[in-house]
C-alpha cells in the first residue's frame, strides 16, 4: 500500500489555514476590486462611459500613455546598460551603482517627487537658468516624465541582474571568440537569454510608470486637463464627490493590473518552459 | 601556425599569476599546459586567446607565426576556444550553434546559406554527431556537449584551438574515450592546439609535449616520455606521479640517508614507489632500511606500504611474480633499494649523483 506523508496539522488544521487565507484574500485584495467595479458601474455603462470619455479623464489618459511610452523604452535601456554592467564585469564603484539601482525602491516616491521641485523648481538649484531660457520642467510634462523614470528606474535592471549574474559570460566570451562582434554577441546571445526576464521587468515597469502618484503628484502641479495622469485625476475626482466617475477612472487602471497580471503570467509559464 | 609567447605577466590585485612567461609552440603540435590549480595555466591559454590581457608595460608579446597579435582583441585573433563549461548558446540548436562563427561574419566574407549547411554537416559528421543537430544543448549528455562546443570552435577554421581543461567536467569513462578521439581528431587535422589541465595522465597520454607549470611560471617543457623520465625539478618529478622522499646528506661525495636530517644543507632522494625493490639484508649501493606495515596484493601490482627510521609512510609497487618469490609480512624488517631515483639539494633543481 502506498504511504502518504503524515501530515502535521490533520485534517481540520488544513481546512483552517485555508480558510484563513482565502478570508484574507478576499477581504484585502478581491472584495476592493469588486468594490471598484461596484461602484464605478454604480449609474449604469452609460454613465461609466461618459465617465472615462469627459475631456478632462480623456486628457489624463492620454498623458498617463504619453508617459509611459517614453519612460518605458528608456528605462528598459538603461536597465539592461545597468545589468550588464553590473552581471558581467567587475569594476571598481560596482557595489556603489549597485545600490543607486536601488535607490528609488528605498526613497519614499514622495520625497523623491520633492527632490526634483528642489532641483527644477523656481527656487531650486537650476531653477533661474530654466527660467532664463524659459524651460518648465516642474508642473510640467518633463517633470512627470522625469519622476516616472526615477521610479520605475529598478524595475527592469532588478530583474535581470540576478538572472544575467547567474548565467555567467561564458557564452559571450564564446561568441566573441566565434569572430561576433560586442552588438552581434549583445543580439545574438545576451538578450535571447535574458528575454523572458526582460518582458518580465518591462511589464513590472509599465504597471507603476501607469499607477504611479506620489511623486507624479508632488511635481505635476494637478493642473486639470494638462498635468494630470490618470491616478492624479481619480484623486481629484474623489476629492470633488464625484464618486461614480472617480471609481470609473479607477477601474480602468484595475483593468490595467488585471491585464498586467495576466500578462505576467504568461511571460512567467513561457519562460519557465523556456528554461526546462 | 605557431604560437610564440614572449615575457608575459599577470596579475590579479596583488596575486601574481603569471611571472615572466616565455614558450614557443610549434606548428602543428598538441601541446599540454599541465600544472595545479593557482599555476596559472588557464590564464596564460586565455591571454593566447586575447580572452584576457597581459599586465601593460613589461613588454609581453603573443605572436602567431611570428607576427604579433597581442594588440588584436578576441574576436580577431581567429582562434577555436573550447570552454570547461562548453558555454553552448543554451537558446540555440545544436546546428546552429556550429553555424553561429559563420553566420556573424561580415557580409563580404559570409558563405551562402547552402555552404554553410555543407560545412556544419561536415562539421557533425567529424564530431560523429549527426543525428543531433536539431537538439538544444540541455538534451545532451557532457561529452556530446564538449564534441559540439569543439564542432563549434572548429567551424571558424581558427589558426589555433585552444581547450581549457575539455574533460575536466566530465566522469572518468567518458573522459578517457573523449581524450583518445580529441587525439586522433587532431591526427586528421593538425590544427596547433594547446589544451589546459590538471591530470598528469591526460598530459601524457594525449600531448606531443607537455609544460609543467607552477606558481605563475614554467618549470619543464619537454616529451611527455622526456618530463616523465627526466624530470628538471623536484616539483615535476611529485606533479607527474607518487613519490617517496627521503631526506638525506652529502657525506664524502656521496648522498647518506639516514632520514634524520632535514636541515638546509640537506638533500632528498625521490624515488617512484615501481622504482624500488625490497630486500630482506642491506645491499652495497643506497639501501634504507625500513619496516614492513600493510601488503595488498588486490590489483595489478602489489602495493606495499612500509615506515622508514623515522616513521613516515613509504610505498612500494612490484609485480605479483617478484611479491610471489619472495613474500613479506607485516612486521619484517627489510631493505629498499632504489632502482631509478633522483636526488634533489636545497634548490629545486636536480643534482647529478654517482653511487
Amino acid at each position: 500500500m502506498k504511504e502518504h506523508p503524515k501530515q502535521t496539522g490533520g485534517f481540520w488544521g488544513n481546512l483552517a489555514l485555508c480558510a484563513a487565507a482565502l478570508a484574507i484574500m478576499g477581504l484585502l485584495i478581491v472584495l476592493p476590486l469588486l468594490v471598484v467595479l461596484k461602484e464605478a458601474f454604480a449609474g449604469g455603462v452609460r454613465l461609466w462611459l461618459a465617465s472615462v470619455t469627459d475631456q478632462d479623464a480623456l486628457s489624463a489618459i492620454w498623458l498617463t500613455l504619453g508617459v509611459t511610452a517614453v519612460v518605458v523604452p528608456l528605462n528598459t535601456v538603461f536597465g539592461v546598460a545597468a545589468a550588464w554592467a553590473i552581471a558581467k564585469f567587475r569594476f571598481k564603484g560596482r557595489s556603489l551603482l549597485l545600490s543607486l539601482v536601488d535607490l528609488p525602491f528605498a526613497v519614499s516616491p514622495v520625497v523623491a517627487g520633492l527632490i526634483f521641485i528642489l532641483l527644477f523648481g523656481r527656487h531650486g538649484w537650476l531653477g533661474t537658468w530654466l527660467s532664463e531660457h524659459h524651460l518648465r520642467v516642474v508642473f510640467a510634462l518633463p517633470g512627470i516624465i522625469l519622476a516616472t523614470l526615477f521610479v520605475t528606474f529598478p524595475f527592469v535592471a532588478r530583474e535581470l541582474i540576478p538572472l544575467m549574474t547567474e548565467q555567467g559570460s561564458e557564452e559571450e566570451q564564446a561568441a566573441l571568440s566565434l569572430g561576433a562582434t560586442g552588438w552581434q554577441t549583445f543580439a545574438k546571445v545576451t538578450l535571447p537569454n535574458i528575454k523572458w526576464g526582460l518582458l518580465y521587468g518591462i511589464i513590472l515597469c509599465n504597471a507603476r510608470a501607469m499607477g504611479e502618484f506620489g511623486a507624479v503628484s508632488v511635481v505635476s502641479g494637478h493642473i486639470r486637463g494638462e498635468t494630470s495622469t490618470l491616478p492624479l485625476h481619480v484623486e481629484v475626482l474623489y476629492n470633488e464627490y464625484s464618486f461614480t466617475a472617480a471609481f470609473a477612472c479607477a477601474s480602468l487602471l484595475s483593468g490595467l493590473a488585471i491585464v498586467t497580471l495576466v500578462l505576467k503570467t504568461i511571460v512567467e509559464l513561457k519562460g519557465a518552459r523556456d528554461a526546462a | 601556425m605557431s604560437i610564440t609567447i614572449q615575457n608575459i605577466s599577470k596579475t590579479f590585485g596583488s596575486f601574481q599569476a603569471l611571472n615572466n612567461v616565455s614558450l614557443e609552440v610549434p606548428s602543428g603540435g598538441l601541446t599540454a599546459l599541465l600544472g595545479p590549480s593557482g599555476s596559472g595555466k588557464t590564464t596564460l591559454l586565455r591571454i593566447v586567446a586575447g580572452l584576457e590581457s597581459a599586465d601593460a608595460g613589461t613588454g609581453g608579446k603573443i605572436l602567431f607565426d611570428g607576427l604579433p597579435v597581442t594588440d588584436n582583441p578576441v574576436n580577431r585573433r581567429q582562434v577555436g576556444f573550447v570552454f570547461q563549461h562548453y558555454a553552448l548558446f543554451r537558446h540555440l540548436t545544436v546546428f546552429e550553434n556550429i553555424a553561429f562563427g559563420l553566420r556573424v561574419k561580415p557580409r563580404a566574407e559570409r558563405l551562402s546559406r547552402d555552404a554553410i549547411r555543407e560545412r556544419v554537416t561536415e562539421l557533425l559528421k567529424l564530431v560523429q554527431l549527426e543525428q543531433l543537430a536539431q537538439r538544444f544543448p540541455a538534451q545532451l549528455s557532457g561529452g556530446q556537449r564538449q564534441r559540439i562546443a569543439l564542432a563549434r570552435a572548429l567551424a571558424i577554421q581558427p589558426k589555433v584551438l585552444l581547450l581549457d581543461e575539455p574533460f575536466g567536467a566530465l566522469d572518468a569513462q567518458v573522459r578517457a574515450e573523449l581524450r583518445r578521439w580529441l587525439r586522433h581528431l587532431h591526427d586528421t587535422i593538425h590544427v596547433t592546439s594547446i589544451f589546459v589541465t590538471h591530470d598528469q595522465e591526460e598530459a601524457l597520454e594525449v600531448a606531443d609535449s607537455i609544460v609543467v607549470m607552477n606558481k605563475g611560471g614554467i618549470e619543464q617543457v619537454g616529451a611527455p616520455n622526456e618530463v616523465f623520465q627526466n624530470p628538471a625539478t623536484e616539483f615535476v618529478m611529485k606533479f607527474l606521479g607518487d613519490v617517496n622522499v627521503f631526506h638525506g646528506r652529502i657525506h664524502n661525495d656521496a648522498p647518506v640517508f639516514t632520514d634524520e636530517l632535514k636541515d638546509a644543507n640537506g638533500v632528498r632522494l625521490l624515488v617512484r614507489p615501481h622504482d624500488l625493490t625490497v630486500q630482506l639484508y642491506p645491499g652495497t649501493g643506497i639501501s634504507l632500511p625500513a619496516q614492513v606495515y600493510r601488503v595488498l596484493t588486490a590489483g595489478p601490482l602489489v602495493k606495499i606500504e612500509l615506515l622508514n627510521s623515522q616513521n613516515n609512510l613509504v610505498q612500494v609497487h612490484i609485480p605479483h611474480d617478484v611479491y610471489q618469490a619472495m613474500p613479506v609480512k607485516p612486521g619484517q624488517q627489510v631493505y629498499l633499494v632504489p632502482k631509478e631515483s633522483r636526488l634533489y639539494g636545497n634548490g629545486n633543481e636536480r643534482i647529478e649523483y654517482v653511487i
